[in-house]
């Protein structure tokens, strides 16, 4: 399937539209297309992550600390508060220094441990088959069509009034109601993989089970367990912050969600104080975005058509001073190879793509339900 | 109909475990729910039934039926459709407090939910046809909207559509505290005020739509069948229908990841709009520490995300004549 693409090919790189100089290594050649987008989110990831470990060191002033205790309204932007101050004269623009630990955090504990368990799972179910499988893809299914929000909802609510403050612990529980999607796409993906000739042959050479999971399988599944490990951040960062701003986590462990806690109390929407909800809103949307776009890059990695639908229009018109015109036509994608990088297999021969990784989405006809086996 | 025997079963097997979560919740949270309770119960005495009743409902040693007898009680309740008393709205059973909701959550949640299935995949399908062109350029800002959680978009369309132009209302389902009856005057001031929460849901829920519908579109679009048709003369629209048919699958098998997601924002959507619906009820009952609220609403709610996914599940089976022949 998609992830086998680079093996078809001989090990030669997918041409794309976007090919930089490529080192060759040892027997394969993986190159990641530098797209914009890749470039966007990376740069943004950075930014974010930089954010969280220095963040709080970096905060003018203490988030929970009055500025002043005669005001009663909070203060638009100012040469003081950059972005203006809360109802109790708190610095907004400290709370959201300090806020993005917590958010960061909580968001790749949460991605880590359900990435982890989605492989765990996902890769035993599709692997083992018959009765495990069954069992496995029944969970998945259960956590899968459960939902999360309100369950957590109950969860939380049940938790004594304090609430968790423990980054670590809610990243935790977070990651219960996280992994089975990944899990699923994963199994879908290793029981294609597991019929394959070169795995039918470590199998009859008699390698052990392990070693064909962790060296024949596990290398073509990385695309799509990087792209599940980003997907669930992003369920973590929105999960996360949704339960802040409910105020079911200690709304005085100061994240983003916790900003908004506030914001909502003092019905800041209602009285036009955007210096007070916009930021932490934008920071969340950005962070989110850096990771769907980062998604979208492997994505555009698994699937070359999508790669070439994203060429740049500005691209197109640099590149149509080289090469006859193209067009878009229906049912054919022209492939766009630089001088030099062609070496006859072209991009339209790969096969449909295994998974839409980042939406979710699965190819008609390998339908996963409780029946089982995906195979047809 | 094997496929959709088969479909049922898991989904009652399924339900059978939400119950089952469902109980069991109370009694590994490290929280004491039976003293909550009680706690809130000041003035009524507290006679030693009361207590028994509340840890058969939540757990505890001091009931004569262990965690089994608690556990069957408990399915017994569920299936009389009797999920307790809510100590928050005035001692009224939870089923009654919770059929007052209800309509609100299904009218806004099923709209939004099937206006931004509809909007999401015609936009998806002419992103994917136009590609190449300023349509492309939607792309990041979809990006952008699925990743703004619900309630920022909320806040934001009451700070611009209701304090600052005061187009619609920013809270509320309806303005009149007595129920006027069906009439004009009253559904209108209904519409008026589902039209925030509304557009908040599906501007957020559509961006996925979109981006699902188009990247399928794009594979089907090399498909053959779409080279044939277009090379026998059909006309661009026809081409793109023949297509799009076979695209929209994806979307409908998707429905369940997705129904997640949206019910869990319209809840947020609803706390913000402070919409009567059941996440404003089940954000007021955490608030409350009303425990056998809490736990009902989960139910319906998990109960009614099953029924939608089953109908799209059947929706899927007429669709795509390949399933059913695989039974």
């Amino acid at each position: 399937m998609a992830v086998g693409l680079t093996e078809e090919l001989g090990g030669a790189p997918i041409p794309g539209p976007v090919v930089t100089t490529s080192v060759p290594r040892r027997g394969r050649r993986v190159q990641l297309p530098r797209s914009p987008k890749i470039l966007a989110g990376l740069g943004m990831m950075v930014f974010f992550l930089f954010i969280a470990v220095l963040g709080p060191t970096l905060a003018p002033q203490n988030p929970s600390a009055s500025a002043s205790t005669t005001g009663s309204l909070p203060l638009p932007p100012s040469a003081a508060h950059w972005l203006g101050t809360t109802q109790q004269q708190q610095d907004v623009f400290s709370q959201l220094l300090t806020g993005g630990r917590s958010t960061v955090l909580v968001a790749f504990v949460a991605g880590l441990l359900a990435t982890a368990l989605s492989v765990l799972i996902g890769v035993t179910a599709g692997f083992a088959a018959g009765r495990t499988d069954d069992l496995l893809s029944m969970l998945a299914n259960f956590f899968l069509v459960m939902p999360a929000l309100p369950l957590l909802i109950v969860i939380f609510g049940f938790l004594p009034s304090s609430g968790g403050s423990d980054d670590a612990l809610i990243g935790a529980i977070i990651a219960i109601t996280g992994w089975a999607w990944g899990a699923r796409v994963l199994r879908a993906q290793t029981l294609s993989l597991r019929n394959r000739d070169y795995v039918e042959s470590a199998r009859l050479i008699g390698e052990r089970g392990w070693r064909i999971i962790s060296f024949e399988i596990m290398p073509n599944l990385i695309p799509i367990i990087a792209s599940s490990f980003l997907f669930t951040v992003l369920y973590g960062v929105g999960t996360y912050t949704a339960l802040a701003f409910l105020g079911l986590v200690n709304p005085n462990h100061w994240s983003w969600g916790a900003m908004f806690f506030f914001a909502q109390v003092s019905n800041a929407e209602l009285s036009g104080y955007w210096w007070w909800y916009i930021p932490p809103g934008l920071a969340v949307a950005l962070l989110g975005t850096s990771l769907a776009l980062l998604n979208f890059g492997i994505d555009e990695f698994i699937n070359p058509r999508l790669r070439v639908a994203g060429l740049s229009r500005r691209q197109a018109k640099r590149e149509r001073t080289l090469a006859p015109p193209r067009r878009f036509v229906l049912g054919l994608t022209p492939v766009i190879r630089p001088p030099g990088a062609a070496n006859g297999r072209a991009g339209t021969a790969g096969q449909p793509p295994g998974e839409a990784a980042r939406t979710g989405t699965v190819p008609a006809g390998r339908h996963w339900g409780i029946r089982g086996r995906g195979r047809r | 109909m094997r496929v959709i025997a088969r479909r049922i079963g898991f989904y009652i097997l399924t339900a059978i475990a939400a119950v089952t979560v469902d109980f069991f919740i109370p009694r590994v949270m490290p929280g004491d729910p039976v003293n909550a309770v009680l706690a809130k119960m000041q003035g009524v005495p507290v006679t030693k039934a009361t207590r028994q009743a509340l840890e058969l409902q939540f757990g505890g040693t001091g009931t004569p039926a262990g965690l089994w007898g608690q556990y069957t009680h408990f399915w017994w309740t569920v299936l009389h459709g009797n999920l307790g008393i809510s100590t928050s709205n005035g001692e009224q059973p939870v089923t009654t407090v919770i059929r007052g909701a209800l309509p609100w959550t299904l009218g806004l949640v099923g709209t939004a939910t099937v206006l931004s299935f509809a909007l999401g995949t015609l936009l998806g399908v002419l992103i994917a046809w136009r590609r190449g062109t300023w349509l492309d350029s939607l792309l990041p800002a979809t990006t952008f909207f699925q990743a703004a959680p619900y309630f920022f978009l909320a806040f934001l369309a009451i700070d611009l559509f209701a304090t600052k132009l005061g187009w619609f209302p920013s809270s509320r389902a309806y303005g009149q505290l007595d129920f006027p009856g069906f009439n004009w005057p009253y559904i209108s001031d209904v519409l008026d005020h589902a039209v925030l929460p509304a557009l908040t849901i599906v501007v957020a829920s559509a961006a996925g739509w979109i981006v699902g519908m188009r990247n399928v579109m794009i594979t089907t679009m090399d498909e053959d069948y779409v080279l044939i048709a277009q090379a026998k003369g059909l006309a661009k629209r026809r081409v793109v229908w023949y297509a799009a048919r076979n695209a929209i699958l994806p979307s409908v098998s998707s429905f369940s990841l997705a129904i997640g997601f949206i019910v869990s924002g319209a809840l947020l959507t609803e706390f913000v709009f402070s919409y009567p619906g059941l996440g404003f009820l089940m954000l007021t009952a955490v608030q409350e520490s009303d425990f056998q609220l809490l736990q009902g609403i989960f139910l319906i709610i998990t109960l009614a995300v099953l029924a939608a996914n089953l109908a799209a599940d059947f929706v899927y089976v007429f669709l795509d004549p390949r399933v059913r022949q695989e039974a």
